[in-house]
Parts: structure tokens; sequence; C-alpha cells
């Protein structure tokens, strides 16, 4: 019931801050920061009774378990849970949650009660889709956040903002109705192999697919995941709804949206379909590398410091994909440890690139320059985020890298070499940043620069702090999502036992040859 | 003719005795709003009749049967005309027109329509189809000082003579072939396999056109935009429902009856007819600039949609189509509503512009609009999405690849324009003060009908768009009735 009030909070926070903005903006901007508040105290009360080893463990594989009929004539339940990814997916949420709202605190003027209503909607979509164990379910939830995200870029964005956001409602929608499909497919074989028509996760974990058929659901979902995660080909909306997007729409885009991609890959696509994941694991990985080295590439060229910045994400969930189809638990740790720490680090990035939009009005490197002087503050915040996209040790991202390539290395050595590479032209955008804006000269005639405020230095000492400890001190992290990637690689490992295989699947003769290959292509 | 038959048809009667009564009213005393409470209270009085309908199912003569499919339409079709007879008293408050014989001619292609839900005999079906189209021909062009409305009717009139003179001739090869005119024993010829294929099939393709005309489906949904155009925006709402509900609920019926799914090449025909219908709709839709221009072509392809449950077949088609039906009603009824309700006493609400920055002039109706886009669009939280839902399973189940495919394709074209009314809604105005742009601060107010009217489709919409159970199961029961030996012969 718990999970429940999550997403009802912050639903009804929204509404109550659409309607009290008619008489007092501020008390809209006071309610949707309780209500986001609320939602971080239970997140973290959750997390601290079920913190222990021994809870974690036990309970598997559901710390919390809540369901409810909701629509019977379909078998479509109302199926909420929580494990220790989704847990720590919510937690970053709601942390993300409370800041985009300090962000925009001055930054939205204009309707802003019906700009809280949105933002606190899509975090509720969000929080639906991560805890989410009904098929339906998801998808519903899938789609909630993407109205809400649409008026936040279409309504309050930059110049630019009906194309972007247009171009981010098609390319998102277009790619869940796959996923759409393959749901209704996934529920009507299980319903006819089975008897049971149910979209119930736990029940469709072990439908018995055909090669083919497997292969083609698997496709459906991953087309949804990947175009939000985004990988290469189909990232093209990411970078216009990223710069046109106000501040807080760009931080809960990158920090959060994108991460609903990466979940559904860990959740649904591995877990639902290993024989197809493990088919799939060289194009996968192939696809991770080219996205860490396209996106670091492309954020090197940018001019626009937003568009840099939205390019970085397409270089860091590279890494998700790499990771994710390497199908081992290093790896997948560290897919986890790498939504968090990219969630951190990048929606910090977000919110510097805003209030320097605040104070200058341009988001031009050209125009920029030497603003150490000025803004000594900026500029630290600027250099701590700056080397944690880049991966300095003793920063999260770093052992988030760390351990994806590792998991990776062992998986397929040489597309995680030429991964690597990647991360040298990440030190070299990375710097470029802090050369650009902070360093060297300052264009002349600009005026004064307010350095940030104490509203502002409280929202980055939260995220500094956040990342540091995600650097030096990960294993509470670790640990929680350990039991639950631990799931996740058993669920794998199923598409590489061909006898299993076999015995269940009796009419396929090409069989144990495709299961052959995949184990060729597996870690061990 | 036995007495239980007069219960069977009490709706019927009830419709027919009240545009009567309402004739002699007009010509003793002519008043608008005596005719509108007059025509509110005979459709009200149909409803509630059709509550005390028993012993199911009851055939009268060769002609027609009251089963609970039909009973299921009934309710549709007489609330759908109820929620246009209210909007379309505050619409026609401001003409100057007389609009009395409107509600006549309102009640009697209702009666039309719910004539066709119930036939099961050609006669019936082609009398149906001739009340309800004269009627329409008279309702389009109710307005005739604007510049569209005449020639809407005129258009309308040439082309359904036109589909009706097919479909005699369909009808007329049907009968030469099978020497009946009974859906049942046409049905039972057919299973009889002694069938001079050709003619029949032949006789079955030119019905098709009718219908296809009927339901605007490609390529017969030329005359679909100017009529939605011309037309007033109640009686467009009208076209595009009512109309649509009876033909649809008899050709369902009559497919059915006959098991026409044993017909490849009818299925076929169907199949193209639904892809062309979805891509066409969507394509051109896109090019346009007139609200009710996009809506009419965004019909043409839910209608596509539609196609696909009467393919898939079987009881989950049935049920498909009807929810989606259902939730189309809804969404039509609500669009057409806010132009309706925006309508200037000179021209239809149907520019872009009057939407212009609508939501923060017009909270109220703008978020409702939309609502209803969003659910033509098929997101969550509304009808139309479990609709789609609903159809892309029946489609599944019978493994319909293509056409759902095709419809996924096709939805997520649709979202561009639909999309591109809501930008219009929602842009700030500030925007075009800078640009120059007039800013359109007089519009009508919003009546207490109007306004109920919408709310209770709107919350109707996201009811049965978040907790279906209950209209699901209805639909289930409801639709039953429908011959059941034909239903589990199907795929």
């Amino acid at each position: 019931m718990i999970l429940l009030w999550l997403v009802i909070i912050l639903m009804l926070g929204g509404i109550a801050a659409w309607i009290a903005a008619k008489w007092n903006v501020m008390l809209a901007r006071w309610i949707s920061l309780i209500a986001t508040l609320v939602d971080f105290a239970l997140v973290i009360m959750i997390w601290a009774e079920n913190s222990s080893g021994v809870k974690l463990g036990a309970n598997a594989p559901w710390l919390i378990d809540f369901r409810w009929n909701w629509i019977p004539a379909f078998g479509i339940t109302f199926h909420m849970a929580l494990d220790g990814m989704s847990l720590l997916l919510i937690l970053l949420t709601a942390f993300i949650g409370v800041l985009s709202v300090l962000t925009s605190w001055t930054e939205i003027e204009y309707r802003a009660g019906f700009f809280h209503f949105n933002l606190l909607w899509i975090l509720a979509g969000i929080t639906g889709v991560f805890l989410s164990l009904d098929l339906f379910m998801f998808y519903f939830f899938w789609e909630v956040m993407l109205i809400p995200m649409y008026f936040l870029i279409g309504i309050w964005g930059h110049e630019n903002r009906i194309y972007a956001s247009f171009k981010f409602f098609i390319f998102t929608q277009a790619s869940s109705l796959f996923m759409f499909v393959a749901i209704v497919a996934l529920y009507f074989i299980h319903g006819k192999n089975t008897g049971v028509y149910t979209f119930d996760y736990m029940q469709l974990l072990g439908t018995v697919l055909s090669p083919t058929a497997e292969m083609w659901l698997m496709l459906g979902f991953l087309i949804a995941f990947v175009v939000k995660l985004p990988i290469v080909p189909l990232h093209n909306w990411l970078p216009d709804a990223h710069t046109e997007a106000p501040t807080a729409g760009s931080v809960v885009l990158a920090a959060l949206l994108l991460k609903t991609g990466a979940y559904g890959i860990l959740r649904f696509v591995i877990p639902l379909f290993p024989h197809a994941a493990r088919d799939f694991q060289i194009p996968g990985m192939i696809l991770g590398a080219i996205g860490i080295i396209y996106g670091a590439i492309l954020a090197f060229a940018q001019t626009d410091f937003k568009r840099l910045v939205a390019y970085t994400s397409v270089n860091h969930m590279g890494f998700v994909m790499l990771g994710a189809f390497a199908l081992n638990e290093l790896a997948l740790q560290g897919v986890v440890m790498q939504m968090l720490c990219h969630g951190i680090s990048t929606g910090a990035l977000f919110i510097l690139v805003g209030a320097l939009y605040e104070r200058i009005h341009t988001r031009d490197l050209n125009k920029m320059g030497g603003f150490w002087d000025e803004i000594p503050r900026m500029g630290a915040v600027g250099l701590v985020f700056a080397l944690a996209s880049l991966g300095l040790p003793g920063l999260g991202n770093f052992i988030a890298e760390f351990l994806t390539l590792t998991g990776s290395f062992m998986a397929n050595n040489w597309i995680t070499a030429v991964a690597t590479v990647g991360l040298v032209v990440s030190t070299i955008y990375s710097l470029r940043i802090m050369a650009r804006v902070f360093y060297g000269r300052k264009p002349k005639a600009e005026k004064h620069i307010p350095d940030f405020n104490v509203r502002e230095m409280v929202i980055m000492s939260a995220l500094i702090l956040a990342i540091l400890w995600l650097g030096i001190f990960p294993h509470p992290v670790l640990d929680t999502s350990r039991p639950a990637i631990n799931n996740i690689v058993k669920e794998a490992s199923r598409g590489s036992m061909s006898e299993m295989k076999k015995e269940v699947q009796p009419f396929k003769e090409k069989s144990p040859e495709l299961a052959g290959k995949s184990e060729k292509g597996g870690a061990r | 003719m036995t007495s239980a038959d007069f219960y069977y048809l009490m709706p019927l009667i009830i419709l027919a005795g009240a545009s009567i009564i309402m004739l002699l009213v007009i010509g003793f005393y002519r008043d608008h709003k005596v005719t509108f409470v007059l025509s509110l209270l005979g459709l009200a009085g149909s409803f509630i009749s059709l509550m005390f309908i028993q012993g199911l199912p009851g055939q009268i003569g060769a002609l027609l049967i009251v089963d609970s499919y039909a009973l299921f339409y009934w309710g549709l079709i007489t609330l759908a005309s109820l929620a246009v007879a209210i909007l379309s008293y505050s619409y026609f408050s401001k003409m100057d027109e007389e609009k009395e014989e409107y509600y006549v001619l309102l009640l009697t292609a209702t009666l039309g329509s719910m004539v066709l839900v119930v036939s099961r005999h050609f006669i019936s079906f082609f009398m149906g189809l001739e009340i309800l189209s004269v009627s329409l021909y008279a309702l389009i062009a109710y307005l005739p000082e604007r510049k569209r409305s005449v020639e809407a009717g005129i258009k309308y009139l040439v082309l359904a003579a036109a589909s009706s003179a097919f479909l005699l001739f369909g009808m007329a090869l049907v009968y030469a072939e099978s020497g009946t005119m009974d859906f049942t024993k046409l049905g039972a010829h057919i299973n009889s396999g002694a069938v001079n294929a050709p003619l029949l099939l032949t006789g079955f393709a030119l019905m098709v056109i009718a219908v296809g005309f009927k339901l605007a489906l490609a390529p017969f949904h030329m005359w679909t935009p100017d009529v939605y155009e011309g037309a007033p925006a109640p009686v467009t709402a009208f076209v595009a429902t009512v109309s649509k509900g009876g033909m649809f609920a008899l050709w369902f019926r009559f497919f059915v009856e006959v098991n026409g799914y044993r017909f490849h090449s009818l299925v076929i025909l169907f199949t193209v007819i639904a892809i062309a219908s979805m891509f066409i709709g969507n394509f051109l839709a896109l090019l346009q600039n007139n609200i009710k221009r996009i809506l009419a072509y965004s019909s043409i392809a839910h209608l596509g949609y539609l196609l696909i449950s009467f393919l898939a077949g079987g009881r989950m088609g049935l049920e498909a189509g009807t929810f989606y039906l259902v939730a189309y009603f809804i969404t039509i009824l609500g669009s057409f509503g806010i132009v309706a309700v925006l309508s200037f006493t000179e021209r239809d609400a149907d520019n872009m512009d009057d939407y212009r920055a609508l939501y923060w002039r017009r909270p109220f109706l703008a978020t409702i609009f939309t609502a209803m886009l969003m659910s033509l669009a098929g997101i969550p939280l509304t009808a139309g999405f479990l609709g789609k839902f609903y159809l892309a399973a029946a489609g599944i189940n019978t493994a319909l690849w293509l056409p759902v495919i095709i419809l996924v394709i096709n939805s997520a074209i649709s979202v561009y324009y639909y999309l591109k009314i809501v930008v219009v809604m929602y842009r700030a105005p500030d925007e075009e003060v800078v640009a120059g742009m007039p800013v359109v601060t007089v519009s009508p107010a919003l009546s207490v009908g109007g306004g109920i009217v919408l709310s209770v489709l709107t919350i109707m919409l996201i009811w049965f768009g978040t907790f279906p159970g209950g209209i699901i199961d209805f639909i289930k029961t409801m639709i039953s009735g429908l011959s059941s030996v034909a239903i589990t012969m199907v795929p």
C-alpha cells in the first residue's frame, strides 16, 4: 500500500498545486516541495527498514508486494512491487524530484501552477514505471509520464520548443507502441500455452516461446527502451528535447526519464526473453559501444552548452547498454550504479547550465569564458561534475564505469576495448567545458554575474555529497541492488541452458544449435 | 403482430410518436424551448423504455429482431442523440433560422439508425437506412445561410442516393442468387454449400459500397470532410456517431449471420479497406488546418481501426468493436461538442485560430478538448487507449499481424495532428500580442446543458479509461445475445 501512496501523493500534490496557484504561486511551489519531500522521506524509510543484508536477501525477490484486481476481464492487476533495484531508482526519483522543484523556484513564473502539476505527474509516472509489475500497468505509467513531459517542453521550453516537444512525443510514442504490441502478443502466447490470461510479470516470466517469436517480442520491447535510453540511431530526439526543455525538465529527462529505458531492459527484456537477449548480446554491446564513442565525439563538437551536456547523456547511456547486454553480475551492478551516478552528475550539470542561462541569457560556449573569477562557487561545482562525468576515481561515475567495463570485458573483450576509447574522448569534452566556460579570457562588455545563492548552493551540496558518497562508499548501494541483480542474472542464465530448453520445447528442431551458439557468445 | 411485439418496439414507437407530437405542437405553437424539451422527453423515454424490455430475443415478423445486442446499441444511440440534442439547444439558440423542425429531424434520424440496429432483413435494412439518410439530408443543410451548408447537403444527397442504388442492386443480386432476403435464411443457404459464389460475392461487394459510404471508409470517404465541415457542428457529431454506429451494428450482425468470414475474398476486401482507411485518413488529416476537417479525416482512420475488430470476428472481436465504438462515441461527441459550444452565430469554430491560447481563456473547455484529443490519439487514462488496446488484443488473438502493425504505425502518425491542435490551445497568449495577431477574446458563454454534457462525457472518458471492468462486463453480457451459433463458428 505504501508503494501506491508514493504515486498518489505526487498526483494529489500536482492537482493541489495546480489549484493553489490560482490564489498564490508560492503556495503551489511549497505544496510541490512538500509532496516531493514526503515522498523522499517515505522512500528513505523503506530503505532504512530493509537495508540490512538479511532482509534484502530473505524477502527476495520482492521487499514489498502490493496487488489489487484492476480489470479482471483481461487479467490485469494493479501490481506494484519493490526490490533493491527499484528501491534505488525510486530513491533517485524522489531525490531528483525535490531538487527539480527547488531548481524551478525562480525560473518558472509563467503559469507556475500548471507547471508544477506537470512536473509532479511526470515524477508520479516515473515512480509508477519503476514499481509496476503488471505489464499493462507498466505501459500505462510509461505513457502517463509522456504527456506532462510534452507540456513541460512545449510550454516552458526555449525558442525551438514546439519542434522539440513534437519530436520527443512522436519518437517515444511510436516506439512504445511497438512495445505495446509485443506486450499484448506475449499475453496471448502465454494465455494460449497455459490457459491463464494475465499481464502479471511473475507469471509471464516462464513463458515458453519459439526462438523467432522470442526475438521479435524482445525487439518490440527493446525498441521502446532503446529510444528512451537512447541508443545511437534512435537518439535523435534527445538533444533537441534536452536543449529546449526548461531546467527542471532537462533534469528530469536526463536524470530519470532515460533511466526508465535502462530499467526496462534490466527488468523486462533480459528476464522475459533470456534466449533472445543472449542472441542479441553482441549487437547490443556493439550498439552500446557506438553510443559511447559517438556521444562523446558529438558532445565535444557542440557549441551550445546545454546540447553538449545532452550529448554526454548519449555517451553515458552507451555504458548502460554495453553493461546490460554483458549479462553478468558485475556489469549489471555497474549499470545500476551508472544510472544513479548519471542521474546525479548530469542533473547537476543541467542545473548549472540553467543557472548560468538565467544569469547571462545565452548557452553559447563562444560567448563564455573566464567566469571563474566572478563566480567561483559555480566554477567549483562545475569542476566537480565535469570530473565526475569524465569518471575520476573518488566520484560515483568512476565506480559505475569501472564495474561496467570490467563486467563487459568478461563478456566480450574486443568490444569493451573499443568502448574504452570513449573514456578518452569524454575526458576531452569534460575538460573542454571547464576550459571554455570558466578559464580563459572573459568576453568584453559582460555585466556582473551573480554567483550561486543559498538555495542553489543547497541543491548543489546535496548533489555533490551524493556523488561523493557513491564514489567513496558505494557499498550500501551495491548491497541493496545485489539480490535484485542476482535474480536478473539467474533469469538471464536460463538463456544458456540448452538442455532444459530442449525438454520444454520438443517441437523445435533448431533449438540445440541455437542454444549452442548463444553459449559461445555467453560469458562463461 | 402480437401485443408482445409492441413491448419490444416500445423505444421505436416512443420516438416515432414523439416526432409526430412535436410536428403537431410546432403547427400550433412554435417555440424553441418547448420543442427541445419534447425531443428530450422522447429520447429519454425511449431510453428508459429499454429497461422494461424482457424476454429476449424477441422476433417481430421476418423483419426485426430485438436481442440484447440490439438493446445495447439502442441505448448507445439514444444517449448519443440525447447529448447531440442538448448540445444543439445552445448552439441553435444563437441562430435566426426556424429551429424547431431540427429536433423532429433529429428524432427521425435516430429512429432510422435504431431500425438498422434491429433489422434482420433486407427490407428493414433499406428502410432504416433511408429514414436515416433522408433526415440527414435536411439536417446537414439546416443552416442554408452559411457558405458551405447547402453544398454539403447536396453532396451528401447525391452520393447517398448513388450508394443506395448500389445497395439495392447488391441486394437484388444476392436475392437473385439465394432467393431470400432474410439474414438467417441467407446464412443457411450459404452454409448449405450450393452457392453460385461469383454472383453472391458481386452482390456483397456492391453492398459493401453502401456500407463503406455510410461508415466513411476509404475509398468511399470523399464526402466526409466536406459534409463534416459544412454541416452544423451538432449535426456533424450526429453523422459521425449515431449514423455510423447504427450501420456498424447492422453490418456486424449481417456478416455474422451470413457467416461472411467463409468468403476469403471478402475478408481480403475488408482488410484492404481497413488499411486504406487508416492511411488515407491519417495522411490527409496531416495536411488539414481546419478542426472539423481534421476530425473528419481522423474519423475515417478510426473507422479503419474499428474494422480490425470486424476482421477479427468472434466474441472478442465483437467485444472489442463495441467497446471501441463506445469510446469513439464519447470522444467524437466531446470533440464536436467543444466545437459546437465555441461556435459563433455566423460560422462554426473550426478555424485553428479560434483555438489559439484557448487554455488561457477557457481552461475548462481546453482541458476537456485535450482529454478528447488524447483519447483519439490513444493515450492512457482515456477510453480511447483501452479501445485501441482491445482492438489490438482482438487482432493479435486472431493473428492479424498486418492490420495491427499498421494500426500501430498509424497511431503514431495520428499523434502529430492531434498534438498540433493541443499545441495551439496551450500557446501562450502574450506571444500573439508580440506577433501582432488579434487576440480572440470574445467567445460565447458556456450553456449549462453544454457544460453538463461535456463534463459527463469527460468523466465517462476517464472512468472507462481507468476502470473499464464494469463496462466491459456489461458489454460482454449484452452482446452475447447476438446469434451465438454464428459467433462460435468464427475463428
